[in-house]
């Protein structure tokens, strides 16, 4: 597949913009790729564990999934959006209780020790279902992995669990690491962790802290003629202007995860030589998202939320804040999420008298001042955006009468304040939707979770109907019933807004010309890279 | 000789109490932020509630800050900084792999503003209120006040992209298996910039520091002396104006130390160079508590071993500095 490269404002545009780029003539050069190379891009952060099968987050896919194969990967045109990897097939019993896999013959760890379904049942059975942040919740009720031969590996769940799940957990959850190097000592810290040994096209070769991570090329790799590139570089580039900077000065090729800042985007979209890549993250979509706090008796009213998720300007966000970078959400689900996604739920438009209206019918009256009441609000630190949103929502319910303080922190501190302390009213957050509801969006509305779990439901919202709902949709095994149910969920969600959805993001990439196999598939910054290659 | 060995014992003596302080300080100041390790983790990785138990188990964080800091301080004393969290390696190898590049910038910028800073100092206060003395002076005082990660970027887009002259950042070319001088050079052509960033705004302190002095010095008795013994303005202004200017200079360059290390911090992470700057900011936002005292530790002792060469520099300057350390 060439590559596409979709000018500013693509993601806004939407489908109608994604119909016409694809009519566009392919943009580039030789379509055959070239041998060799090293490829250098920038890295903002180096993760203590570089092991993705205990730790399954895209700091540690950016680098390790090059070296760590996973079952399966995401893929734009494959069935049920996956493409094989190490495993060739898999196939999910009606009852729900075994899933089989079938594995790719021939493949070769980096130590030269073959590639067996042993690594895959100690794989899931010692770490992902144990040890993986993701992987506790998702495999939790995997019971064995019988492996009747070398090739074959099936998983048998004490609880009948839908084979969608399983599937749609492929590309993040399923990284395998070999047995015979993780079976002596403790798992968490086998020195394998730093410096990983896999299955894929390049091997760990070298990490300077603070400077570089370097990966060879993989001559043993099972993929014909792959990889193509000799050796991968990742750049420590700390300070984000220094990204773009780095591109320009041609000492990095690519700077993906929008190492390159928004507002930069434009002016080096205009660099002869750099591209501006927005696709290939279609499966790492973020949502930005309005925690809200149900302790505090005015936001258990449901009309107070209503007029919130009415005073926000979705429009004005996503062109001021995200420079058309982004989409309006509508609800839990991303509109990009192509098996569960529903646009038929309750909207809430911009609507400053409405919302106005509201908070008076619920009974907070504009005081004196003109303030109806006073809160407190947290905007995530993580991304420029997130801190930008918070400034934005501040303006929005000062118009609306309501006074929010913002409270910033550091990461570690609003973590703890708005997960454990509980000692927010509203905050900013930017869960991630990973491909099935199941893995990390029906917990930011459920009850019951403990404190201090991250990215959860902390605002201590309870809704029976809704708990009941999600606990039906983790049990029902027909996909499509259980598409219906999160489609019942989404519904459910807009209508009640035990948080407010307001805009869906992903990320984007800047590369030099040369660089070819960009974004073809909806996970790519965090795929294998076995077909990138430099041309010239 | 006896003068600066009993000032070198004293000053010794009075570290200790110093480093104890400033770890039990720097401990309780880190716990005081609200989060700790594993919630700074969890930030890019989620997790649920018996993950994150494990974590604070494995990591130590569910005993109480008493225990925690006994435990440190009783390590410490057997020479052991212990092993960073953020990085599960073992702190002492973590750091001694990013002194060396702290000290060569911290070396090169100091090095750098303090000649630069006092020549100019002088040639400014040959003539004070002359036009090239205003011309400095207003000069130096514009360049201290620009922002360093400014100054830094400034410096890359015209010298690293525009001009290519010299490379964006980072200490050496990297994975080129370079080795001998052609690596020295590598590395001395990574350091231009940086150290021009570092130095450049350090350098208006040493030049006004210099030029105030001079200025002082120009209405003493001795200069009217020395006028009336006919000598030379060029050997006024070096051998007894300047010279006498250059005292305070010699304190600063002590106290400025540690600032450096602290201005390191930005050029650090704008240069993308791996020192101990960026090695102390990851460390507050992992909340990597003994990886922030080792740091914290290492940089104290270099405070204090600069400081010391500066007194003992003071001592053999001057003949009025220890004296009573010596008597008594």
């Amino acid at each position: 597949m060439s590559d596409l490269t979709i000018s500013r404002r693509g993601l806004l545009a939407g489908s109608a913009l994604l119909l016409a780029s694809t009519a566009l003539p392919t943009i580039g050069f030789a379509q055959t790729p070239k041998k060799g190379g090293r490829l250098i891009l920038a890295a903002d952060s180096e993760p203590r564990n570089l092991n993705p099968a205990i730790v399954a987050s895209n700091g540690v896919f950016f680098i390790s999934s090059k070296i760590v194969e996973t079952l399966a990967e995401a893929s734009f045109d494959g069935k049920d959006g996956l493409e094989p990897r190490l495993a060739l097939s898999w196939e999910g019993a009606a009852d729900g209780l075994t899933v089989t896999f079938k594995l790719r013959d021939g493949v070769k760890w980096h130590d030269g020790k073959p590639f067996t379904s042993a690594d895959v049942a100690f794989s899931a059975l010692q770490i992902w279902k144990p040890l993986q942040n993701l992987g506790r919740t998702v495999f939790k009720d995997l019971e064995a992995v019988d492996t009747p031969d070398e090739l074959t590996a099936v998983f048998k769940f004490a609880k009948p669990t839908p084979f969608q799940l399983i599937r749609n957990a492929l590309p993040a959850l399923s990284s395998v690491v070999p047995k015979h190097l993780y079976e002596v000592g403790k798992i968490e810290d086998n020195p394998a962790n730093n410096a990983p040994v896999g299955t894929g096209p390049f091997k760990f070769a070298e990490y300077k802290a603070g400077q570089y991570y370097r990966l060879a090329r993989n001559d043993a790799y099972w993929g014909k003629d792959e990889p193509y590139l000799d050796e991968i570089v990742y750049q420590v580039l700390p300070d984000r202007t220094s990204a773009a900077a780095a591109l320009e000065a041609e000492e990095i090729q690519l700077a993906a995860f929008s190492a390159v800042p928004l507002a930069d985007l434009d002016r080096i979209s205009k660099v002869p030589g750099l591209k501006v890549i927005t696709k290939g993250y279609e499966g790492l979509t973020y949502q930005l998202v309005v925690e809200i706090n149900h302790r505090r008796k005015e936001l258990a009213d449901l009309k107070v939320r209503q007029a919130i998720a009415h005073a926000i300007d979705k429009d004005f966000v996503i062109k001021t804040i995200f420079l058309g970078y982004a989409a309006a959400a509508t609800g839990p689900v991303p509109k990009n999420d192509p098996q569960f996604y529903t646009a038929d739920v309750p909207t809430y438009a911009f609507d400053v008298a409405k919302a106005n209206a509201l908070l008076d019918e619920a009974g907070y009256k504009r005081a004196d001042d003109g303030k109806r009441f006073a809160l407190k609000l947290l905007p995530a630190p993580y991304f420029n955006e997130t801190k930008q949103f918070g400034d934005y929502l501040r303006q929005a319910l000062a118009a609306i009468g309501i006074d929010a303080e913002i409270v910033n922190n550091d990461s570690a501190a609003h973590i703890k304040a708005v997960y454990t302390d509980h000692a927010f009213d509203l905050a900013v957050g930017p869960p991630v939707f990973r491909g099935d509801p199941a893995i990390s969006t029906t917990i930011l509305v459920q009850s019951g979770i403990p404190d201090g779990v991250p990215f959860s439901n902390q605002g201590g919202y309870k809704n029976a109907d809704l708990d009941a709902l999600i606990i039906k949709a983790s049990e029902t095994l027909d996909t499509s019933a259980r598409t219906e149910l999160y489609k019942e969920f989404q519904k459910k969600v807009a209508a009640d807004l035990p948080l407010i959805n307001v805009a869906e993001w992903s990320f984007i990439s800047v590369a030099r010309d040369t660089v070819g196999n960009i974004a073809n598939n909806p996970r790519w910054a965090v795929s294998n890279w076995a077909d990138t290659y430099l041309a010239g | 000789m006896t003068r600066a060995l009993a000032l070198l014992h004293r000053r010794l003596v009075g570290s200790v109490f110093v480093l104890l302080i400033v770890v039990i300080g720097s401990f309780l100041l880190l716990e005081a932020a609200p989060g700790d390790a594993v919630d700074a983790y969890i930030v890019s990785t989620g997790g649920d509630a018996g993950m994150i138990e494990l974590l604070r188990h494995r990591w130590g964080l569910d005993q109480s800050e008493l225990t925690r800091l006994a435990n440190y301080l009783w390590a410490l004393l057997h020479l052991d900084l212990g092993q960073s969290v953020t990085f599960s390696r073992p702190i002492r190898e973590i750091i001694f792999e990013r002194l060396p590049t702290t000290l060569i910038l911290m070396g090169s910028a100091t090095a750098l503003s303090f000649c630069l800073g006092s020549a100019l100092g002088i040639y400014a206060g040959a003539r004070p209120g002359s036009f090239r003395d205003r011309l400095l002076s207003i000069g130096s005082l514009a360049l201290y006040a620009v922002p360093g990660f400014w100054l830094g970027l400034v410096l890359i887009v015209v010298f690293a992209v525009d001009l290519r002259w010299l490379p964006i950042g980072g200490i050496e070319t990297i994975a080129s298996a370079k080795t001998g001088l052609a690596r020295a050079h590598d590395i001395a052509t990574h350091l231009v910039l940086p150290v021009s960033a570092l130095g450049f705004i350090y350098l208006a302190l040493y030049l006004r520091m210099m030029r105030a002095g001079m200025a002082e010095a120009w209405r003493q008795d001795f200069v009217l002396a020395a006028r009336a013994r006919g000598l030379s303005r060029r050997r006024i202004v070096l051998a007894h104006v300047a010279r006498n200017a250059l005292l305070p200079l010699v304190t600063m360059l002590g106290l400025q130390s540690a600032q450096m290390l602290g201005g390191s911090v930005v050029i650090e992470s704008v240069f993308a160079v791996p020192g101990l700057g960026r090695l102390a900011q990851e460390a507050v936002a992992g909340r990597d508590t003994p990886l922030l005292l080792g740091i914290i530790l290492v940089s104290t002792v270099l405070v204090i071993i600069i400081n010391l060469l500066v007194d003992l520099a003071y001592a053999v300057l001057d003949p009025r500095v220890g004296a009573s350390e010596a008597s008594a």
